[in-house]
């Protein structure tokens, strides 16, 4: 493309960057979220025996066009009793994290010249951890904002559950770093190609992650924020039409981000140990063959995300704090140092 | 562009500081942490500009996402109405001022002191693995204290928060 020569290796960066950061956001992770939830109603209807959305089109396919339109059209009711300001920031707080995790994940090698990541971070791990941090802001703010006692108390649970998780996930992770020697998520994968994925190399490391991805995102058997049994809905119950529609999209667009996270981190990412496709492309259409196995790999873990939710039923709080803090920490501990004694031996030998 | 948005940031973290001690709209405290987290992630961004990418991350990731959770856990559950209806004092106003001009004074000074730019060599900025070696070698005593003094602030937290003791 002639055009392209003419322009500063800066505008260039800023060019490819927007693409990247459009077609990543609009033309991947949206549709997903809107499938997702299309996925999610379909499963849990062949589990327990029904038919499922079947109207829209065949086999319900246009459904999330459906009840996308619908949101959009509802009143938009804002009850009386909210705090104004929070009631309005906490669905944008919800979702934002969730888009903005994204930007440090390789989601391919490389297409043309461009390196598939939209920012190759060096500390890119570190960076998911914080980003995911803020998303408890969201469910925390809402359930203030709503000022009455059950999204109150959903808003609590959701921020003593993320703490205590995210300790557990950060701490599933070391070993895999341990191994890779770096925090960079391109390196993880280099480290992994040839077939030597992490979760056969750290599968303890891989099943907290697991789990602690489950309560991260709010979905059963970890969805106590919400339960309805006891909370009504939890910290969107005052919401309705697009706000709600919002905290919805981010439940979805965080499990496709933690979905994305774990193919990364445990999956070897884009590759595939046969066929040459652990290595870098070179042509247009194994750049895009990398992208179809990293999204591929990511639909598989949703639809464990999915089938997990419509199997187990809900903890009860202690249970879920019992296994947090006395389960998962001292076992992540252990597998650091586990790790550690293994790469001394080695290293000693 | 650095110089740019070296300015926002700074401008950002002030404004969002003052906003913290004397927001004129709302004495909420709420609205109070919600500014804090606010000038830390913009604080992140001037360790951003300061190529301490470590830093930042970890800045975002303790400070705005756990202690400030944490702290915005307590104003809720303690529902602090009087501290809402509270006016902003001129004499508040005033000795904080004294304050803070009192500590810029000190830090203008010593920064002066040291020759910016000329004076201390830049260690641990870029990559973290730098950082690491940094930190188990050369600054290995303080950095081995501050982790027992957060033991024992720790060790402190639990002893009295428990009702009974055995």
């Amino acid at each position: 493309m002639p055009f392209l020569e003419h322009l500063s290796p800066t505008q260039q960066f800023l060019l490819f960057s927007t693409l990247k950061i459009v077609a990543a956001i609009f033309l991947v992770l949206l549709p997903m979220v809107a499938y997702s939830v299309l996925a999610e109603r379909k499963i849990s209807a062949f589990i327990q025996d029904r038919v499922g959305p079947n109207r829209v089109g065949p086999f319900g396919i246009w459904q999330p066009l459906a009840d996308g339109l619908k949101s959009f059209v509802k009143e938009d009711f804002t009850p009386d009793h909210v705090r104004k300001v929070y009631f309005w920031l906490a669905p944008a707080l919800s979702l934002i994290p969730a888009f903005l995790t994204v930007a440090v994940i390789p989601f391919g090698s490389f297409l043309g010249k461009q390196k598939m990541v939209i920012a190759d971070l060096n500390v890119g791990i570190l960076y998911t951890f914080g980003i995911v941090s803020l998303g408890v802001y969201g469910i925390v703010l809402a359930g203030y904002a709503a000022n009455s006692k059950y999204p109150f108390l959903g808003g609590i649970r959701s921020s003593a559950q993320m703490i205590s998780y995210e300790i557990a996930m950060g701490m599933s992770v070391i070993p895999v770093f341990m191994l890779v020697g770096d925090l960079n998520l391109s390196q993880v994968i280099n480290y992994q190609s040839g077939g030597a994925w992490l979760v056969f190399k750290q599968p303890v490391s891989f099943f907290i992650f697991l789990v602690a991805a489950f309560a991260e995102t709010n979905r059963l058997p970890f969805d106590l924020p919400e339960s309805e049994t006891e909370l009504v809905g939890g910290y969107h119950t005052e919401y309705s039409s697009m706000k709600f529609a919002l905290f919805f999209m981010a439940e979805y667009a965080n499990m496709i981000t933690s979905s994305a996270m774990m193919v990364t981190l445990f999956f070897g990412g884009w590759t595939l140990p046969f066929g040459g496709l652990d290595q870098p492309a070179s042509t247009l259409t194994g750049g895009l063959l990398h992208i179809g196995i990293f999204l591929g790999k990511i639909v598989a873990l949703m639809g464990v995300f999915i089938w997990v939710r419509w199997m187990l039923p809900r903890f009860r709080y202690d249970q879920l704090m019992d296994l947090g803090w006395r389960r998962f920490i001292p076992v992540a501990l252990a597998n650091i140092l586990a790790t550690a004694v293994v790469l001394w031996l080695q290293g000693a030998k | 562009m650095q110089d740019a948005l070296f300015y926002l940031f700074a401008a950002l973290t002030l404004l969002c500081g003052l906003m913290v001690v004397v927001n004129p709209l709302s004495r909420n405290p709420v609205t109070s942490a919600m500014f804090l987290v606010l000038a830390i992630v913009s604080m992140a961004g001037l360790f951003v500009l300061l190529h301490a990418f470590f830093l930042a991350a970890v800045q975002i990731l303790v400070y705005a996402g756990a202690v400030m959770v944490l702290f915005l856990f307590v104003v809720m559950l303690l529902d602090l109405k009087e501290e809402a209806r509270r006016k902003i004092k001129v004499f508040g106003i005033a000795t904080g001022l004294v304050s803070v001009g009192a500590f810029a004074a000190v830090m203008v000074a010593s920064i002066v002191g040291t020759h910016p730019g000329k004076g201390l060599i830049p260690q641990g900025e870029g990559t973290t693995p730098v950082l690491g070696k940094i930190l188990f070698t050369q600054y290995l005593l303080p950095f081995e204290i501050l982790s027992v003094l957060l033991l024992v602030a720790m060790v402190g937290a639990i002893l009295l928060s428990k009702k009974d003791l055995k």
